[in-house]
């Protein structure tokens, strides 16, 4: 005769299931404390952030004002002439758009691919409606780009609503006149560019900022406490100070008739006429940038070394290491955790930097997020998702790589 | 996708919706935005017996068009580039103003012939003309001063440094004008590759003494403290510093580029009848007069200059600090917006390609 072995509770349900049924509302009570917060999180953070990447393939613009030329490319492959049936179907959807008022926002929508389709769709709607058939020479008398095969290629592309329009344009690329893609003119070519600039200059940033932050963090975990907390103040207040404040100082400080300058050539140092010039270019970004940032890179070093205990090191001194092996071997790879996270929130911040390159950057002071602002402030969001979702993958990118070689796991902000 | 988008923005302009019963006007805050205060919001409040109340932000067109997109608009009135009043209005974000609704002028003349022509247009009315001039401080620049716009651009004549707003608008009519070319083919001359590459030549020959500026607020203090001899700015701004602060600072009033200024609607305005009554009132003869009073850019109605303008000191008058005085109009532009709504992408990323190259 077999034994039941199942172990019961003392109401005769089954101990397995008696634990499961009290771990899941554990589990449930757990998750409807987090609720709150992941609610807020997805809505507030995530939805939006996704809604506006969205924008970067979506626009309805113009394929919404023209039903009967978005038929016309369906039947028409590219390559196809376009003949006069073509401008018969977009002569109508002209003249439609023209009595409902929506040549304006059709134009823009070309107008991103094709500059001057904006006042060209405008002009084309008002002169269609007073046209009659044939239109193709009409039109084009009306304005030559009519007849500009690559208008047509722009146009094909924005009828419909779905598009890689603006990640084209975010690379630098044009629709060319056989339908395929081209880089735009020479002089014309700047986003990617911007990219590469951006990225080479947040690395710079960050390894100034490692190196510099590197020595003051170790005094601040070994100095008494007393001198410690002082110089976690002078830390710390530059880090309370508005961005904008600490900005501006850096201008008075580093202009040509700033207070650097002004020193250098009272001391006698440096002749009235050769006045450095250390703002409004390049190294003035660096500067303020990495001043901006250094709290950032600090305080994750700071707590990773506060509790490396000291007697590690000494050990290693004791055993006959050399203070650059004990250095090297011992003390350095404790505080990896702190350069890991340090690094990743100094250059990430960086590549996303917009105020300061803005304002003490000059000539060349432009990175990719200006450009990104540039078209928020024209209502070309599209466009600024595009360059959005291009930079977002690109840290992805970077993440995942450092993952592969730090590792995550071992990041650690305090 | 739309109800998430409702849900999202209803968060955030939660605390906004409570008082609806209140006409909320957005303007560009600072000297401009507190003067919109005095002129129109306040006195306007106090004869409507409605609420009314003035909101900053950097670029009012941004939040404008972000609000109606997400279907949740608390703006009523809102204060916006020509241009952007122009291109929201075609992409449907903007109310229709019938210009029927706007006051004649205190001398009788209708609304239509009272204001500037472009002053109105299908969703906009303008508040102010303002103009992009360039000055310079005239305790440092002495003895022979700059009086043109080629002046602007003459290294030899006037060494130093220049300071400029980083962009493409206003830069390129600016170089033009300076290399000669008459204000009336300015953008005929833009239109062709030819003018353009013109233009950025022009500006080639000044580009390493040029300081680019971003913010209004920065040309002012550039020039006094000396890291420029002359610089373009806002001309409120160089007022302000001049008048209000004493600063010894010098317009030129030559080869600058004006624009209207315009109040609109948002589509889906809480209050839009009430938006509606505050723009007719603010762009009457006497509402753009009070504007004028309190900062120095010209009202777009030929009424409002017919009296002696004298500014909130008591003392300084206006008229010869307006975009829109007779004297200061002998050479310049008034920006063309359909050029720049279609080019102004193309031409910045030139500009900034430019900018890039040393």
């Amino acid at each position: 005769m077999a034994i039941d072995v199942t172990l019961q509770t003392a109401d005769g349900t089954p101990l397995k299931a008696a634990l499961a049924r009290a771990q899941r509302r554990s589990k449930i009570r757990a998750f409807l404390l987090v609720f709150p917060l992941l609610a807020f999180v997805v809505l507030s953070f995530i939805v939006p952030i996704f809604q506006m990447l969205e924008r970067s393939i979506d626009n309805d613009l113009f394929s919404r004002n023209v039903p009967t030329l978005a038929k016309w490319f369906e039947d028409n492959p590219s390559g196809a002439t376009i003949d006069e049936s073509a401008y018969v179907a977009l002569v109508t959807d002209l003249v439609v758009m023209h009595t409902a008022k929506t040549s304006g926002e059709a134009g823009l929508r070309v107008n991103f691919t094709y500059p001057g389709a904006s006042s060209l769709i405008k002009i084309g709607a008002r002169e269609a409606s007073k046209m009659e058939a044939p239109f193709k020479d009409k039109l084009i008398a009306v304005n030559p780009q009519w007849g500009d095969p690559r208008l047509w290629e722009s146009l094909r592309s924005a009828s419909s609503k779905w598009t890689t329009d603006f990640f084209m344009a975010s690379t630098d690329l044009q629709h060319a006149a056989d339908g395929g893609l081209e880089r735009v003119g020479p002089d014309q070519r700047i986003y990617i560019y911007l990219f590469v600039k951006t990225f080479i200059l947040s690395a710079i940033i960050t390894a100034i900022c490692l190196l510099l932050a590197f020595p003051i963090s170790h005094l601040l975990a070994t100095l008494p406490m007393s001198k410690s907390n002082l110089l976690m103040i002078l830390v710390l207040l530059p880090f309370w100070t508005s961005l904008l404040v600490r900005t501006t100082a850096w201008i008075a400080l580093l202009q040509q008739q700033g207070v650097v300058n002004d020193g250098l050539v009272a001391t006698g140092l440096l002749a009235d006429e050769n006045r450095m010039a250390m703002i409004y270019n390049q190294t003035g970004t660096i500067i303020v940038m990495t001043h901006i940032l250094l709290p950032f890179m600090v305080l994750p070093l700071y707590s990773v070394m506060k509790v490396i205990p000291p007697s590690y090191a000494r050990a290693a001194r004791s055993l006959g290491a050399t203070s650059w092996t004990t250095f090297r071997r011992i003390y350095l790879p404790q505080t990896l955790p702190g350069i890991a996270a340090g690094s990743l929130l100094v250059f990430i911040l960086a590549v996303g930097y917009y105020i300061t390159p803005a304002l003490v950057g000059g000539a060349d002071g432009q990175l990719i997020s200006n450009f990104i602002a540039f078209h928020m402030s024209k209502s070309n969001w599209s466009m600024a998702a595009a360059l959005s979702a291009i930079l977002l993958t690109i840290v992805l990118i970077l993440y995942w790589l450092y993952d592969r070689l730090v590792g995550i796991d071992r990041l650690k902000l305090g | 996708m739309k109800r998430l988008l409702i849900l999202t923005t209803a968060l955030a302009g939660f605390t906004l919706q409570a008082n609806a019963a209140e006409l909320t006007v957005m303007s560009w805050g600072g000297a401009y935005g507190g003067a919109q205060t005095e002129a129109h919001v306040k006195p306007w409040a106090a004869k409507s017996g409605f609420g009314a109340k003035m909101v900053d932000s950097d670029n009012p067109a941004q939040p404008v068009k972000a609000q109606v997109e997400a279907g949740n608009v608390t703006i009523d009135v809102a204060s916006l580039e020509y241009a952007d009043a122009i291109r929201l209005c075609d992409e449907g974000v903007l109310e229709k103003i019938d210009i029927a609704i706007l006051p004649a002028g205190a001398d009788g003349t209708t609304a239509a012939d009272d204001f500037l022509p472009g002053a109105v247009t299908d969703c906009g009315v303008s508040t102010d003309i303002w103009a992009n001039v360039y000055g310079y401080d005239s305790m440092k620049l002495t003895g022979t001063v700059p009086t043109t716009a080629a002046d602007f651009y003459d290294l030899a004549k006037f060494p130093g440094k220049r300071g400029l707003r980083k962009g493409a608008k206003g830069n390129l009519e600016f170089a033009l004008m300076a290399d000669g070319v008459a204000s009336a083919d300015v953008y005929k001359t833009l239109s062709t590759p030819e003018g353009v590459d013109r233009a950025f030549k022009k500006l080639d020959t000044i580009k390493k003494d040029v300081v680019w500026w971003e913010a209004g607020a920065q040309p002012p203090q550039l020039l006094a403290d000396g890291e420029v001899v002359m610089t373009t700015a806002y001309n409120g701004r160089l007022f302000n510093a001049a008048i209000s602060e004493g600063k010894p600072f010098t317009i030129v009033w030559d080869g600058q580029v004006y624009e209207n200024e315009m109040y609109a609607i948002p589509k889906g305005a809480p209050n839009k009848d009430k938006a509606l009554e505050f723009i007719a009132y603010a762009t009457s003869t006497e509402g753009l007069r009070a504007q004028a009073q309190n900062i120095s850019y010209g009202p777009a109605r030929k009424s409002s200059m017919k009296e002696k303008l004298i500014f909130k000191d008591g003392k300084t008058e206006m008229a010869p600090h307006l975009p829109t005085a007779e004297a200061n109009l002998k050479n310049a532009l008034l920006s063309d917006f359909q050029f720049w709504v279609d080019r102004d992408t193309e031409l910045n990323e030139r500009f900034n390609a430019w900018l890039a190259t040393n």
